[in-house]
């Protein structure tokens, strides 16, 4: 049985940060971000002679010498070591097919189901329609592969799920998780955050989940804004009012 | 001295109708944009990249780019049958050319990126604004792009050659009638990528008419930017 | 936006939501959204409307024609309403002909329409039984999140109450260069407006939003509207799987002069 070892380290998260204040402006496609020799062109800008420009629509932002261009809208594209959360859509031979919302499926191999299940029982620990939080493996032209271990990760049971855009998700976790831990927090929920936009609920009772899905809604619906896990406090302050 | 040429609407030969845009009028999109001259009005939303069905015409080397342009029915004063014309079908071609050359699709081989692009109201122009929206729509969407593309329709009433021809001024049959051009460009460069015109020009003609092109896409490159800045509220 | 369908999680918190009479936008169960009206959408159109409910959005033109009669209405106009669920609206609608869904549409709005005999048909005669009025509604969704009947419905009845008659020249077409002052021959104070309920468990909730649709198992549509002072529904028709409950229908009974009386006074400014 082929065991699928641990990742290698961590893939780079999309920085975030409203404390250290980085230049940022709003580029569009083909626009010059700099000029220099001595800038280096990181994701969303490229090098064209002596200026770095952007490739993509979004907020460019100057991190000693790194310009990249952080995208603020779209599809997800999916990396290796994303957490996901996904719908099972059908059960082959030799795993689940994914729904990951991205344009490649995902696909769990059955070596990655956490116990011991026989092909006979597939359905029985993941049928079709139920919903799973997994790590990218792998990215593959044909399709995605998808593991199941590790904290916060496997079939995921009552609660709900909802979408956010692909691209808000990294101010929801927040500089090391801050915002979210805040989230969970002050509403007593459960929450785990898929990379594809996907983000999974659960709470002591309805009111608590209806509260965490607001406040997380409320965050991705700004773009950028500083100080924003001060205004969160304050938002909270002001629902117990 | 010759008399400045007066057009129907009062606007100077090399003038643009007034221009307006939005972006992310289909919450649903992943991008989508509104672009209107004057009483053309667009609306484009962009899909993408997701899966392409069936398995079959995925391309494993690069992304698909397919965009399906159309009038709504009343759009225009003939009502036109719902449904896809040759006409339309024609255009969404020529678009999907337009398009093509700055859109990165190697980055999302076996994908497809969908470009939805329907004219609400029609008065002549109705490729170039779409093709605007839809450059807005691209970008909104967060696609890896080189650069913007703009698009224009560029003519000529007689011996007057003129920028943004209205439905009126393309009817126009006096002397050698009304030539009309639509072009399209990779902003900020000398590459055109849509040119389709009806007419009767003289070659040298079409030289100085290019020109008149270029200004005006200059100005809707800086309009479309400043609308994409825009969109991004603090 | 994403095509992902309902997943099982989320549609059993549905169900335990809508049980508890909540939902997570905060609304009653059969609490409307808010609804904004733009006219004349196209200056095309002899009528037209842009109606938003919440995030749908739905766009409406009327358009008239010159045709023959049906054999069987020699002394009456034609009505065809059609409509596309233009991919441009959601991840969900492909290119091509239409599915069910696009197909009912346009036939749910022609009924509410039709039958509550808002458009004075037999006054779109120019010779009896060889040149009629034909009315063309052609319906859009821009944007689907949910309720596009309603909404489509709302749109059509708006862009008919301000649609105008074209002109026309000496030879008997229309002449769009000429400006129209006739108003378009409508029934005094009949404005017919639908109402979808939509089925989730034992609950029953209005205008859904496209995730709260998408997990509900069945909606029955009706068409109401005024006559002679009283509460007329000209049209129904229920689709899905699962059965709507004789209880069920009768608290939509009881419901339904509040809601029309409730979206009446909205729109009345347009109307």
């Amino acid at each position: 049985m082929k065991k699928i070892t641990e990742q290698a380290p961590e893939a780079e998260e999309e920085a975030f940060s409203e404390d250290v204040p980085k230049k940022r402006k709003v580029v569009v496609p083909g626009e010059v971000i700099v000029s220099g020799e001595d800038y280096l062109p990181g994701e969303g800008a490229k090098r064209e002679g002596n200026d770095v420009i952007a490739t993509r629509f979004g907020l460019a932002e100057e991190a000693g010498r790194m310009i990249k261009v952080i995208a603020i809208t779209g599809a997800f594209i999916p990396r290796r070591n994303n957490v996901v959360i996904g719908r099972v859509t059908d059960i082959t031979f030799h795993g689940w097919l994914i729904d990951i919302d991205s344009a490649a499926s995902g696909f769990l191999p059955l070596e990655e189901s956490p116990r011991f299940v026989n092909k006979n029982e597939m359905d029985q620990f993941l049928a079709i329609g139920e919903v799973v939080a997994a790590k990218i493996w792998s990215v593959k032209a044909k399709g995605i592969d998808l593991a199941m271990r590790g904290k916060g990760l496997g079939k995921l049971e009552g609660g709900f799920i909802f979408r956010v855009i692909p691209n808000r998700v990294p101010r929801i976790i927040g500089r090391e998780g801050s915002m979210i831990n805040l989230i969970k927090d002050k509403t007593g929920c459960d929450i785990t955050v898929g990379q594809n936009g996907w983000i999974w609920v659960k709470g002591e009772n309805i009111d608590a989940e209806i509260k965490a899905r607001k406040a997380i809604e409320f965050i991705a619906d700004k773009v950028y804004v500083e100080g924003l896990t001060e205004k969160m406090e304050g938002y909270f302050e002001n629902l117990k009012k | 001295m010759t008399k400045e040429h007066k057009r129907p609407d009062g606007r100077k030969n090399s003038e643009m109708r007034p221009m307006s845009a939005k972006i992310g009028v289909v919450p649903n999109a992943d991008g989508s944009a509104m672009f209107s001259f004057g009483n053309t009005i667009a609306i484009a939303a962009v899909y993408g990249p997701r899966q392409l069905h069936p398995q079959h015409m995925q391309d494993p080397a690069r992304g698909i780019l397919r965009v399906n342009y159309d009038l709504l029915s009343f759009s225009v004063s003939d009502r036109k049958k719902p449904g896809p014309s040759r006409r339309s079908q024609e255009i969404s071609k020529v678009t999907e050319w337009a398009l093509l050359p700055v859109v990165e699709l190697k980055e999302f081989p076996n994908t497809v990126i969908d470009v939805q692009i329907y004219i609400i109201q029609a008065d002549a122009g109705t490729r170039t604004a779409g093709i605007n929206a839809a450059s807005l729509a691209l970008a909104h969407a967060g696609i890896p792009m080189k650069n913007l593309i703009c698009s224009v329709a560029v003519g000529k009433q007689d011996k007057e050659l003129i920028v943004d021809l209205t439905k009126e001024e393309e009817d126009f049959e006096e002397g050698e009638g009304a030539t009309d051009f639509a072009i399209a460009k990779i902003a900020n460069t000398n590459e055109y990528t849509l040119l389709q015109l009806d007419g009767k020009i003289q070659p040298e003609v079409v030289k100085e008419i290019l020109n008149l092109a270029d200004k005006a896409c200059d100005e809707i490159y800086e309009f479309q930017k400043k609308t994409l800045k825009e969109s991004i509220s603090k | 936006m994403s095509s992902m369908p309902s997943s099982n999680l989320t549609i059993e918190a549905m169900k335990k939501i809508f049980a508890e009479g909540k939902r997570f936008d905060g609304r009653k169960l059969t609490e409307l959204r808010d609804i904004s009206i733009t006219l004349d959408i196209s200056n095309k159109a002899e009528g037209s409307a842009g109606v938003k409910i919440g995030k749908t959005e739905v766009l409406v033109g009327v358009k008239l024609g010159i045709g023959t009669p049906y054999p069987d209405s020699p002394d009456k106009g034609n009505l065809t309403v059609s409509g596309d669920l233009l991919p441009l609206a959601s991840p969900r609608f492909e290119m091509g002909p239409p599915d069910f869904w696009g197909i009912e549409l346009p036939r749910l709005v022609d009924r509410a329409v039709r039958e509550s005999h808002m458009i004075e048909l037999d006054k779109l005669v120019i010779e009896e039984g060889e040149k009629v009025w034909t009315v063309y509604i052609d319906i859009y969704p821009i944007n689907d999140d949910g309720n596009l009947i309603d909404a489509a419905t709302i749109g059509a009845i708006i862009a008919l109450k301000n649609t105008m008659m074209p002109e026309l020249d000496k030879d008997g077409k229309i002449d769009y260069e000429k400006k129209a002052t006739k108003k378009f021959p409508l029934s005094k104070g009949i404005s017919p407006i639908s109402f979808s309920f939509f089925k989730l468990g034992n609950s029953v909730i209005m205008d859904p939003t496209r995730e709260e649709e998408e997990t509900c198992e069945a909606r029955v549509t009706f068409g109401l509207s005024n006559w002679k002072d009283q509460y007329m529904i000209n049209s129904c028709q229920k689709s899905g799987n699962t059965p709507f409950t004789k209880e069920e229908i009768g608290q939509i009974m009881d419901l339904l002069p509040k809601k029309f009386e409730e979206v009446n006074e909205k729109l009345k400014k347009f109307l």
